[in-house]
C-alpha cells in the first residue's frame, strides 16, 4: 500500500527526485573540483607533482615573484584595453541592429563567424598575419614591400585576435538592451536642444546600464582567462594568467601555484559577476521594480546566453 | 507630419558603417580560409584552382575520422546527459521547494560565467586526486558539466511560460507523477529542451580548452585534432577542413534560425 505523504513531504520528494540528480552531479564535477583547487593552494607542492598535506602560504607568496607579477599586470592591461574596444566597437553595432528592420538577417550575419569553432578561427588569423601569411604575400606582390613584416608573435596580434574572437560577446547584449530601448525618449532629448550625441550618451547610456555591464563582464572575463590567444598567434612577451596556469600544472608541475593563480581568475570573475548583478539590481530599483538576486543574475545571463552558443 | 524628424533617411549614418565594417572584419578570415582551401599549391600565394585539399581531407586524413568519431560520441552521450539532467532540474527548481534548491540555483550558474581554464584545471586536478584515468569518460563527464547550465536555463526560461493549473488539472483528473510529466509537461516544453540539446551538440563540437586538459592518449577530438595541425605541422588540408565546418555551422545556424527570431522577439 502507497502511503499518502502530505503535501510538504510530497513536494521535497518530488523536488529532489527532479532536481537532485543535476545537483549530485555539479558537487562531483563542480564544487568539489574547485574545492579542491582551494586546498591546494594552500597546501605545499609536491616533488612530481601533486601536493604535500602541510598548510603554506608559499604558493601566494610566489606570485608577487616579479616574473609573475608582469605577466599579472600584462594580463590586465591586455584585458582592458581588448573589453574597452570591444564594447567602443559593439555599443554604434547593437546601435544599428536595433534600428534595422533586417534584425534576423543581421544577428546571422554575427552569429555565423561567432559559432565557428575558435582554433579556426585563430588559424585563420595566423594565414593572414604570419610572414608568409595573406598581407605579406598581397604586399609584396603588388611591390610595397621587399620581406615580410613582422605582424604576429606579438602584443598587438594577441590583442586584434582577442577583440576578433569577442566581439560578438559584447555586441549581442548590446543590441538586446538597446532594442528595447524607447527611441522616441532621443527625439525628445533633440527637442529639448541637446546634439544627437549628446542625448545618446545623456539620455541612452543611463537606461542601457545593465547591457553594458552584461557586455563588459562577459568580454572580459573569457578575455581574462584566455588561454589559446597568446599561445598560439602572441611573442615570448605575450604570457597571460592562463598560459601559467597551464605551464604549471603540465610543465612544471607546481600545482598549488597553479591553484592559487586559479583562484585569483575565479575571485576577479567573481567580483565581476557580483557587480554586474548589483548594476542590473539598482537599474529594477529605479525601475521600481524588485528582483532578488538569483533573478537578476538569470536575467543577465539570459540577456546574454540565449543568443549565443559557444563558450 | 514628420514623425521620426531626426533620424537619418539619407542612408548615411555611422551607426551604420560601423556595423558594416564590423561585418567584414568578422568574415574576412573566413573567406580568405575558404579562398586558399581551392589553392593548388600550398602557401599564400595563388596557383590554380584545385579540390586537392579536400581529396587529401576525405582519403588520407584516417586520424582526422577518428577524431571526428570521437568528438560525435562525446558531443551525443554528454548531450543526451545534460539534456535529461537539465530538464528535470529545471522542473524541480520551478515547481517545488526542497532541500539545496537555492544551492543546485547558483551552482548551476557558475561554470557558464567561470573562465573555461577553471573549469578544465579544476577537472584536471580533481581526476588526478581520485585517480581516475583522462580518456573519453572524463571527457564525457566535462562535456555534460559545462552543457548542463544551458539547458537548465533554457528549459526554466520555458517553463516561466507554463502555466502550473495545467499540471494541477491534470492531477485532479487521475493522472500520476509519470503520466503528468510524459503527457503534460514534456509535450509542452519539448522545443526548449529540443534547442537546448542542439546547443548542447554545438557547444560539445566545438570546446577545445576544456578538452584539453582532460583528454587522453587516443581520445583526442576534432577540436584537439585541428589544435595539434595548428602547432604541428600546418597543411592546407586544414583549410578544406575549415570550410567543412563553417558549413557545419551555418547549417546549425540556419536550423536555429526560427528560435533566434523567438529570442531576439521576446528578449
Amino acid at each position: 500500500m502507497k502511503k499518502i505523504l502530505k503535501p510538504r513531504e510530497r513536494e521535497q520528494l518530488l523536488g529532489t527526485m527532479y532536481g537532485g540528480p543535476m545537483g549530485l552531479w555539479f558537487t562531483l564535477f563542480f564544487t568539489v573540483p574547485l574545492g579542491i583547487i582551494i586546498l591546494y593552494s594552500f597546501m605545499k607542492r609536491g616533488l612530481y607533482g601533486g601536493v604535500e598535506w602541510e598548510f603554506t602560504l608559499d604558493a601566494y607568496r610566489q606570485m608577487f615573484n616579479p616574473s609573475f607579477a608582469m605577466v599579472v599586470v600584462r594580463t590586465l592591461w591586455i584585458s582592458v584595453l581588448s573589453t574597452f574596444l570591444c564594447i567602443l566597437i559593439a555599443i554604434p553595432c547593437g546601435y544599428a541592429m536595433a534600428k534595422s528592420k533586417h534584425q534576423t538577417f543581421l544577428l546571422f550575419l554575427i552569429i555565423i563567424p561567432f559559432w565557428t569553432n575558435s582554433l579556426i578561427r585563430i588559424y585563420a588569423w595566423i594565414s593572414i598575419l604570419s610572414t608568409e601569411g595573406f598581407i605579406n604575400s598581397l604586399l609584396m606582390r603588388i611591390g610595397l614591400i621587399d620581406s615580410g613584416l613582422k605582424l604576429i608573435y606579438n602584443n598587438g596580434a594577441v590583442v586584434l585576435v582577442l577583440i576578433y574572437m569577442y566581439l560578438p560577446f559584447a555586441i549581442l547584449p548590446l543590441f538586446t538592451t538597446i532594442d528595447k530601448f524607447d527611441f522616441s525618449l532621443l527625439d525628445a532629448a533633440r527637442d529639448l536642444g541637446a546634439t544627437k550625441l549628446g542625448a545618446i550618451v545623456k539620455v541612452m547610456f543611463p537606461n542601457i546600464r545593465s547591457g553594458l555591464s552584461t557586455a563588459f563582464i562577459f568580454t572580459f572575463i573569457p578575455i581574462f582567462g584566455a588561454y589559446t590567444v597568446p599561445l598560439l598567434v602572441g611573442g615570448k612577451d605575450s604570457t597571460m594568467i592562463g598560459n601559467i596556469i597551464v605551464d604549471q600544472v603540465s610543465k612544471t608541475r607546481n600545482w598549488p601555484l597553479a591553484s592559487a593563480f586559479s583562484m585569483i581568475l575565479t575571485l576577479i570573475s567573481l567580483v565581476g559577476v557580483f557587480w554586474m548583478l548589483y548594476n542590473g539590481k539598482r537599474e529594477q530599483m529605479q525601475k521600481g521594480s524588485k528582483k532578488t538576486t538569483q533573478q537578476a543574475l538569470e536575467h543577465n545571463i539570459k540577456a546574454h546566453h540565449s543568443l549565443r552558443g559557444t563558450k | 507630419m514628420n514623425y521620426h524628424k531626426y533620424s537619418s533617411k539619407s542612408g548615411f549614418s555611422f551607426s551604420y558603417v560601423m556595423l558594416a565594417l564590423v561585418i567584414v572584419f568578422l568574415f574576412i578570415p573566413l573567406f580568405v580560409v575558404v579562398f586558399f582551401s581551392f589553392n593548388s599549391a600550398k602557401g599564400m600565394q595563388w596557383d590554380h584552382a584545385s579540390l586537392i585539399w579536400y581529396q587529401r581531407l576525405i582519403f588520407e586524413s584516417p586520424s582526422l575520422w577518428s577524431a571526428f568519431r570521437n568528438s560525435l560520441i562525446i558531443a551525443l552521450t554528454s548531450s543526451v546527459t545534460a539534456t535529461v539532467l537539465g530538464s528535470l532540474a529545471a522542473i524541480g527548481i520551478k515547481w517545488y521547494r526542497f532541500h539545496g534548491r537555492s544551492y543546485i540555483t547558483t551552482v548551476s550558474y557558475l561554470p557558464m560565467v567561470l573562465p573555461e581554464v577553471i573549469i578544465g584545471i579544476s577537472m584536471l586536478i580533481f581526476f588526478s586526486a581520485v585517480k581516475v584515468r583522462l580518456g573519453m569518460f572524463t571527457i564525457f563527464a566535462a562535456h555534460t558539466t559545462f552543457n548542463l547550465p544551458f539547458v537548465f536555463m533554457m528549459v526554466s526560461a520555458r517553463l516561466d511560460e507554463f502555466d502550473y493549473s495545467t499540471v494541477e488539472a491534470a492531477r485532479d483528473l487521475g493522472a500520476n507523477e509519470r503520466q503528468t510529466l510524459t503527457k503534460v509537461i514534456i509535450p509542452t516544453i519539448i522545443p526548449a529542451v529540443l534547442s537546448g540539446f542542439l546547443m548542447c551538440i554545438t557547444m560539445s563540437l566545438e570546446d577545445f580548452v576544456i578538452t584539453f586538459f582532460v583528454s587522453g592518449p587516443g581520445s583526442g577530438t576534432l577540436p584537439l585534432y585541428v589544435y595539434s595541425m595548428i602547432r604541428y605541422g600546418v597543411s592546407p588540408v586544414i583549410n578544406a577542413l575549415s570550410f567543412v565546418m563553417i558549413l557545419g555551422t551555418m547549417v546549425i545556424a540556419f536550423i536555429f534560425r526560427k528560435f533566434l527570431k523567438t529570442v531576439a522577439a521576446s528578449s
